[in-house]
């Protein structure tokens, strides 16, 4: 280098740095144009293809998020609806259910009231039987002890007719309670 | 700063301009005649090719660390330049362009402070006239594209102007626009590199310099000028990010002037 420099003071040329020299500007301008080809031809298309791609993706991404979010809206409609209908589903259900409980409550009063009645009727019916077989036998028993009295009237007839007199009188005073009684 | 200098004593030589001019050693007296500079321009222009293809190869939609990387670095140009100020549909048709622009600028400009290389491809000054003529025939071509009748009119005569004031009008904006706009591109990325450069040799070489050479207690300069070039060389990474930055900003900017020209 400082060879280079003494050469050139030596000769007194002093080369001035505005002024190219030919093989600097050539240089240069491959050095350029090598550079522009690869960026125009090769760096930024793949860049560009990228960049696309990319939009694309983030796009599409986008897209796939709104149909999930449109299917869960659906879903949670459908729930819901569903959910409504469950709803009112079981008011009806409650209200044919007390209506039912209704239905038996007053059946169940019914067979009581009929039941009842019913046992009545029946306890009714036995008490008139066995009045019924009361009056029979006492029918059979007014019977023979009319024959009974009848024997000691005659019997005692003639010891006291004050005496059966009384006797007679009881005896059809029976006859007539008897008789009403029956009645 | 530009010219040779040799300070007094010691010895001591400063950079100068032929810093950007070393020697050929490949294909000497062609027009493709190589010297460091440009083998670092390719060197630096083949890893960069690397990187991106590699990078965006085999892309997914769930992007890795270095994927991560990657689309970080297109989605800079892509999103805050080129659609920023060009909007959607032109910035697409421009993004190839402006893409290269700026990590071509870069990572030209950062061989600067890679030790090895330590001279950037940018601060030659082949580089910036070519991505300047890209730039403005892109801008021109723009503007022809979008109104064919009314682009140069429309440029040279702005509207809401008395006629009269054209005489003073028209050649300043054929000046700036025409003119003035490629060769500030140009100049303004060369001058940064250049100066940057030189800069950084400049406290290196005094480092050597104060800490071989001088005598005593001079022998302490040198850790200033070792502290000073180690700030420089961070204050270089911004540089070559920023005048990248700059560089394809200010070619959407005419981009975006030429498309919007009002009528």
């Amino acid at each position: 280098m400082l060879h280079a420099i003494s050469a050139i003071h030596a000769a007194g040329e002093n080369p001035n740095p505005l002024l190219p020299a030919v093989a600097d500007l050539v240089w240069s301008a491959v050095v350029f144009v090598v550079i522009l080809f690869f960026f125009m031809w090769k760096i930024l298309p793949n860049m560009k293809k990228m960049l696309d791609a990319r939009a694309a993706a983030i796009e599409g991404n986008i897209a796939k998020a709104d149909v999930a979010q449109r299917e869960a809206e659906e879903v949670l409609a459908q729930y819901t609806s569903q959910l409504a209908q469950a709803r009112s589903e079981a008011v009806v259900i409650r209200d044919s259910a007390r209506v039912d409980g209704n239905t038996i409550v007053e059946e169940a009063k019914a067979a009581a009231t009929t039941e009842a009645a019913r046992i009545t009727a029946a306890a009714q019916a036995q008490i008139q039987a066995e009045r019924q077989a009361v009056i029979v036998s006492l029918r059979t028993e007014v019977g023979s002890l009319a024959i009974d009295l009848a024997r000691q009237v005659i019997g005692e007839a003639l010891n006291d007719d004050k005496k059966s007199k009384a006797l007679v009188d009881r005896f059809l005073t029976d006859l007539e309670k008897s008789e009403k009684a029956k009645k | 700063m530009l010219s040779a200098s040799s300070e007094d004593g010691g010895g001591f030589v400063g950079p100068s301009i032929i810093e950007f001019f070393p020697p050929a050693f490949l294909f000497i007296d062609t027009p493709f005649e190589m010297n460091r500079i440009i083998a670092i321009r390719i060197i630096m222009a083949t890893l960069l090719i690397v990187l991106f293809v590699i990078g965006t190869r085999n892309m997914k939609i769930v992007p890795g660390r270095f994927q991560s990387l990657i689309e970080m670095g297109l989605n800079l140009v892509r999103v805050n330049i080129a659609e920023d100020l060009l909007g959607k549909k032109d910035g697409a048709r421009f993004l190839p362009l402006l893409t290269t622009i700026f990590w071509t600028t870069l990572f030209l400009n950062i061989p600067g402070i890679i030790p090895g290389f330590n001279i950037s491809g940018t601060s030659l000054i082949g580089m910036p006239i070519v991505m300047a003529v890209v730039a403005y025939v892109m801008f021109v071509y723009a503007g022809l594209r979008k109104h064919p009748l009314t682009f140069l009119k429309a440029s040279l005569f702005p509207t809401g102007v008395p006629w009269p004031i054209y005489v003073i009008v028209t050649p300043i904006e054929f000046f700036s626009i025409f003119i003035l706009r490629p060769i500030t591109l140009a100049l303004r990325l060369l001058m940064n590199m250049v100066a940057g450069h030189l800069l950084l040799v400049l406290c290196f070489t005094a480092t050597q310099f104060f800490f071989l050479d001088a005598e005593g207690a001079f022998k302490l300069f040198g850790a200033g000028t070792l502290v000073f070039g180690f700030v420089f060389t961070l204050f270089e990474i911004l540089v070559s990010v920023l005048q990248a930055y700059v560089f394809t900003l200010l070619t959407t900017v005419y981009i975006q002037l030429a498309l919007a020209e009002e009528h």
